[in-house]
Order: structure tokens, then C-alpha cells, then sequence
């Protein structure tokens, strides 16, 4: 029971991380109908950038983490305006090229920047708790809590801000939202900042746990299998499917050791297969 | 500029449309055949690999680029083809058997993919795709058995009427054969009905209901005619490889190919060669450059996965068509050299297509 209870104490943390890039896959895909496979990098960038400010530069942890968001946001700002709107109206299948484009770069020069031998970032949060027998990691309580701080911060974001506002009324029509006077571009830019900036913070979750390093970026294929299992498109199903892959992982590794690597993506098969539009669907079938 | 008189409708369905045609693809695989009477081993080895990224681009092509389906996952394909051939050589079969094997072998992996990939369209397609492809890898070690698993596979020489092809041109040859075998028909395929049909479901699913096609029966044929082909091209890379790891067969041999045909140019078959040719000749060309260059520069790790994805991001910005596109612009303004307007080839304005609410 105890060891039932770790995994899954486990499986939660680990879900979150995946969660909330599964929000950043959601969020780009509602704003722009656009996947973007650079996502899981844009998180290892966001780790990266954090241990260059807090390691390298020795800012203390807490200033480190805000400024680390706004480098990032700044960023996947850029990456809209620079690169990403030039494909706008294109077929879907250019802006899949392009972003697995992105992700090659970006891997790339943060190989090229900061090496490939691993490295760490010292947190503040550091030790273990027990209850009952059950010993975590506070790193992963602390995941938890984030996540669960941001969900909320995110859903009073886009239920009562202007912008938040101004966001879903852009997902949902374009061309309508232009005409009630919302500036379009700017908002899938801003989507786009927000997407990196959330990340970014999965990122820096993750450091404590496990190491960074470039090959980090290929953890977004995960989130991706979240953000299907969820439904593309539902926020709440992406945190609920990261949630799931975080769940299946641990448990496959201590009870189906062969398939540890692949339970994640049959079980996503499965749910493809049964309901191809994920559980929670927004997406409906054309029907002729 | 060459105008063409029609004297019967069957001249539409020619293969080769002229004597041009006919004489410069002629010209092509004479000189394609006689390589390795001039050129030396390495460059014959080099070559054979183009040959069969070509092949693997193909069969991509025939999903991607005319059936519109979009694959994350062709390695997985590669893999089966390349462990099929490997095993059944083996155990003693000549390659007549082990290709044909690889490509039934990779082919039922196909329809597998497809009867539920059939019912998916665009991401989820490709995420399909994908998690397909890191299955099969990770079963490609686990099956130690067959496999090797982690440690690896070595591969038998092809076996042909009893004798083992060792030598590199050789090889080289039996690739070439193939090839222009699986090109031929993928050219006949395409001038089918069912081709046709292909190409009205890439085009417009409802469109192509409309006027009688299935396209789920469409798409799962093109993805098996897919995955046969890039089954044959697993089957050859194994014989050039000549030992065979699961790590080869990563996302990111499926997403070099993916890179191949659009950089080639997507919905063309010239495509296909443009893009292997290219991709071979960057890494041919990026691997000697590292040793012309400073140190300061080749010695950054990671150098050649940049200049790629630099590449494709620039390719997909600047000129979507690809190779290939820009190919027929530069013959067109050449055939009508006074009075070539760039807006003949200018995009249609696109609007946002939306596939949520349909």
C-alpha cells in the first residue's frame, strides 16, 4: 500500500511537469490551430536560461525564477513574430515541419551553448517528508502545489483578466474577434509568450529532479501524448492527461518493466483508437 | 518552349511525355548504371545510401506528399524492413525471399497503423505515427531473440542465385535495380484510378466523397503501399549499415526523411530524388567542411543537426514547393524567357482552414 501510494505521490509530481506543457501544446493549438512540436525544448531552454541567471550569474533563487519566465516569454514572443506567422493559412503539415524545424534548432544551439554534460541547479527546496511511512521528495510536493497554484492562477486568467478574455474570444473566431476589435496578432503573440513562459516554469520544476541537459527537449513528445489523451484543445484534459502519463510511467516501470518505455504511447494508441479525438473532446467529427 | 501535338488521348497517359523526356531519364539511368565503372568505392558507397534514402522517400512520398497523410513514424517501417531482411538472411534464405518478406513484413505493420490512423487527420495522424515509431523501437530492443536487442545485429550480405553480394557496387547495382523498379510503379500507381483517387483525397476529403472515392480505403492502401516501399528501403539499409542497433531507427531518422521530401519538394516524385541527393550530398559536404574549417567552429557539438533544421526552417519560410518548385520556376522562366510573369507561381491567399466545429 505504501509503496502504491509513493508511486503515485510520484506519478502526480511527474504529471504535473508534463501537465503544464501539455497547457503550453493547448494553448498555441486553441489560439492558432498550430502544434508545436518545439515546445519540450522550449522547456530545456527555459531550465537552461534559468541555471545560466541563478548558477552562472548568481541571482539569488526567487528573482531568478520571474526573470527566467520573462526571457522566456520574450521569447516565444520572437519566435511568433520572427518565424511561426510566415506559415499562417499554410497547410498543417508545413507548420509541423517547421516547429520539428525549431526543435532541432534549439536542441542544437543548446548543445552548442551549454554543452552536453549534464548540469544542475541548486534549489531551495531540498529534503524529504513522511506521513505514515510514505517518504517524498519536497521538490515534488512543491511541483504539485505550483502546478496547483498556477491552474488556478491561469483559469481566474482567462475567466475575469481583459486579456485572458481577448484570448479565447481569438481561439474561438479569428475573424470575429477582429472585427470586435481585438488586435489578433497581438494576441497570438501574447499566447505564445505565455506558452514559453509556462514551460519554462515546467522546466525549472523539473530541474531539481533530474538533470538539464539538451535532450530534455525530447520530454515534450510526452506532453505531447498528454495533450492528445486529454483532447487537443481542452485545457483541463491537457493537465488530466499529463496527469495520466505521469500516472502510467512509474507504475509501468515497477510492474511491466518491458514496456516501461512504450506504455505511455499504447495506452495513447489505445485511446486514439477508441476515441479518436481524445477524452475530452473538442474537436467533432465531420459528419457527412 | 516546346509545343506538344496530341494525336491521341492515350499520349496523356504516356509516362514519358516526349522525346526529351525519353531521351534525358534514358541518358540518367545509363549514367546511374555505368557509376561504378568510373567512380571509386567511397563515392559508390556514398551514392548507395542516396539510393536508399530515395527509396525511403518514396514510399513517404506516396503517403505524405500525395495522399496528404502526414507520418512522424516511417522509421518504424525502416526498422521492421531492416530486422526482417536481416533475420530471414540469417536463417539461410536467399534475398529473395528477405526482401520480399521485409516489404509483406512492413506492409502488415502499415495496416496497422492505418486502420485507425484511417480515421485521424492532421496532428493526430502524426502523433499517431509517432508513437508507433518509439513502440517499435523499444520493442525492436526488447526482442532480444530476434533483434539482438541493445547490443546490436550483424547483417548478412544480399544472396543472390547462391552468391553473397559483398563488393560496395555490387550493392550498389541491386539498390539501383529496385529503385527504378519502385519508382516505375509509383508513377504507374499515380496514373491510376487509384492514384487519382490519392491525390482528390489530399486535396479535399469531402470533395473526393463526393464523387465516389472511399478515402479511408484510399488512405489505408496508400499507407500500405507506403510502408512496403520504405520496408524495401529498411531492407537495404541494413545491407549498408551492416550492423543494425534500435537506436538507428530514432525519431530522428523519421523526421530526416520527413525533411527530405519537403525540402525535395512535397507532391512531386522528382522531389523525392532532389531531396536525397541534397541531404545526401549536406552530409557528405557538412563532414568534409568540418575539416577545412576551424577548429573553433567544427568542434561545436551539434554543429550538423543546426545547419539542418536551419534549412528546413528556412525552406518551409521562403520557398514552401520545395527543390522542386523552385525547379519548374526557373524552367518556365527559361521556356518563356521574355515574358515570364513571377505572379504565375504566386500562392493562392490561404485563410486560416479551421478543423475544429466541422
Amino acid at each position: 500500500m505504501n509503496e502504491f501510494m509513493q508511486l503515485l505521490i510520484i506519478g502526480i509530481s511527474q504529471g504535473c511537469i508534463y501537465g503544464l506543457m501539455a497547457l503550453g501544446f493547448v494553448m498555441i493549438y486553441k489560439a492558432t490551430e498550430m502544434v508545436n512540436f518545439a515546445q519540450g525544448d522550449m522547456m530545456m531552454l527555459g531550465s537552461f536560461v534559468a541555471w545560466t541567471l541563478i548558477m552562472d550569474l548568481g541571482m539569488p533563487f526567487w528573482l531568478g525564477v520571474p526573470a527566467t519566465l520573462i526571457i522566456m516569454a520574450l521569447f516565444g514572443a520572437l519566435v511568433d513574430i520572427l518565424i511561426v506567422r510566415r506559415v499562417i493559412g499554410q497547410p498543417q503539415f508545413a507548420v509541423v515541419i517547421l516547429t520539428l524545424g525549431l526543435g532541432i534548432i534549439f536542441r542544437a544551439a543548446a548543445g552548442m551553448i551549454w554543452g552536453q554534460v549534464p548540469l544542475t541547479i541548486d534549489s531551495p527546496i531540498s529534503g524529504f517528508s513522511s506521513f505514515h511511512g510514505i517518504v517524498i521528495g519536497n521538490e515534488r510536493l512543491a511541483i504539485i502545489a505550483v502546478t496547483a497554484l498556477l491552474i488556478v492562477i491561469l483559469w481566474a486568467y482567462f475567466r475575469y483578466s481583459k486579456w485572458g478574455i481577448a484570448m479565447k474570444a481569438a481561439s474561438q473566431n479569428q475573424l470575429a474577434a477582429y472585427y470586435s476589435g481585438i488586435p489578433v496578432r497581438v494576441i497570438i503573440s501574447a499566447v505564445w509568450a505565455v506558452a514559453a513562459a509556462i514551460s519554462a516554469l515546467a522546466g525549472i520544476l523539473l530541474a531539481p529532479i533530474t538533470l538539464i541537459e539538451p535532450m530534455n527537449g525530447l520530454l515534450g513528445i510526452k506532453a505531447f501524448a498528454a495533450a492528445v489523451i486529454g483532447g487537443f484543445g481542452s485545457m483541463p484534459g491537457a493537465i488530466l492527461g499529463g496527469l495520466i502519463v505521469g500516472i502510467i510511467e512509474p507504475f509501468a516501470a515497477a510492474y511491466v518493466p518491458a514496456v516501461k518505455g512504450s506504455m505511455v504511447y499504447i495506452v495513447m494508441l489505445i485511446v486514439l483508437a477508441l476515441r479518436p479525438q481524445g477524452l475530452f473532446a473538442q474537436i467533432h467529427r465531420k459528419k457527412l | 518552349m516546346r509545343i506538344l501535338f496530341k494525336t491521341n488521348y492515350k499520349q496523356d497517359l504516356n509516362l514519358a511525355k516526349h522525346g526529351g523526356h525519353r531521351f534525358w531519364y534514358g541518358l540518367l539511368i545509363f549514367v546511374l548504371f555505368a557509376a561504378p565503372l568510373i567512380l571509386d568505392g567511397y563515392y559508390i558507397g556514398e551514392a548507395t545510401r542516396v539510393l536508399i534514402y530515395a527509396m525511403a522517400g518514396l514510399g513517404l512520398m506516396v503517403l505524405t506528399g500525395f495522399t496528404g497523410q502526414a507520418s512522424l513514424g516511417h522509421a518504424a517501417f525502416l526498422a521492421i524492413g531492416a530486422y526482417t531482411n536481416a533475420w530471414f538472411l540469417a536463417q539461410g534464405f536467399s534475398s529473395f525471399v528477405a526482401l520480399p518478406m521485409a516489404a509483406l513484413l512492413s506492409m502488415i505493420g502499415g495496416l496497422l497503423v492505418a486502420i485507425p490512423a484511417s480515421r485521424m487527420s492532421g496532428i493526430y495522424l502524426a502523433i499517431a505515427t509517432l508513437a508507433f515509431a518509439i513502440i517499435v523501437e523499444d520493442f525492436a530492443g526488447h526482442l532480444t531473440s530476434i533483434t539482438g536487442g541493445n547490443r546490436g545485429m550483424m547483417v548478412d550480405a544480399p544472396m543472390l542465385f547462391g552468391y553473397q553480394i559483398w563488393q560496395t557496387w555490387g550493392l550498389y547495382l541491386f539498390v539501383l535495380s529496385v529503385l527504378v523498379a519502385a519508382t516505375l510503379a509509383v508513377l504507374n500507381i499515380l496514373r491510376s484510378p487509384l492514384g487519382r483517387a490519392m491525390i482528390a483525397v489530399r486535396d479535399s476529403e469531402v470533395s473526393s466523397q463526393a464523387l465516389g472515392v472511399n478515402p479511408m480505403k484510399i488512405k489505408v492502401f496508400a499507407f500500405t503501399v507506403s510502408a512496403a516501399i520504405t520496408g524495401l528501403a529498411g531492407a537495404f539499409l541494413a545491407h549498408y549499415m551492416l550492423f543494425l542497433t534500435p537506436q538507428i531507427f530514432g525519431i530522428l531518422l523519421s523526421i530526416q526523411l520527413l525533411l527530405m521530401i519537403v525540402l525535395g519538394g512535397l507532391g512531386t516524385v522528382h522531389g523525392v530524388f532532389f531531396g536525397a541527393v541534397l541531404i545526401g550530398v549536406l552530409e557528405t559536404g557538412i563532414s568534409i567542411a568540418k575539416d577545412t574549417l576551424p577548429s573553433s567552429i567544427s568542434g561545436l557539438p551539434g554543429i550538423e543537426p543546426f545547419i539542418f533544421g536551419a534549412i528546413l526552417i528556412s525552406v518551409i519560410a521562403f520557398e514552401p514547393t520545395g527543390i522542386y518548385g523552385r525547379w519548374v520556376k526557373i524552367r518556365s522562366y527559361m521556356e518563356f524567357f521574355p515574358i515570364y510573369k513571377r505572379k504565375s507561381f504566386k500562392r493562392q491567399r490561404a485563410y486560416l482552414k479551421t478543423e475544429r466545429l466541422r
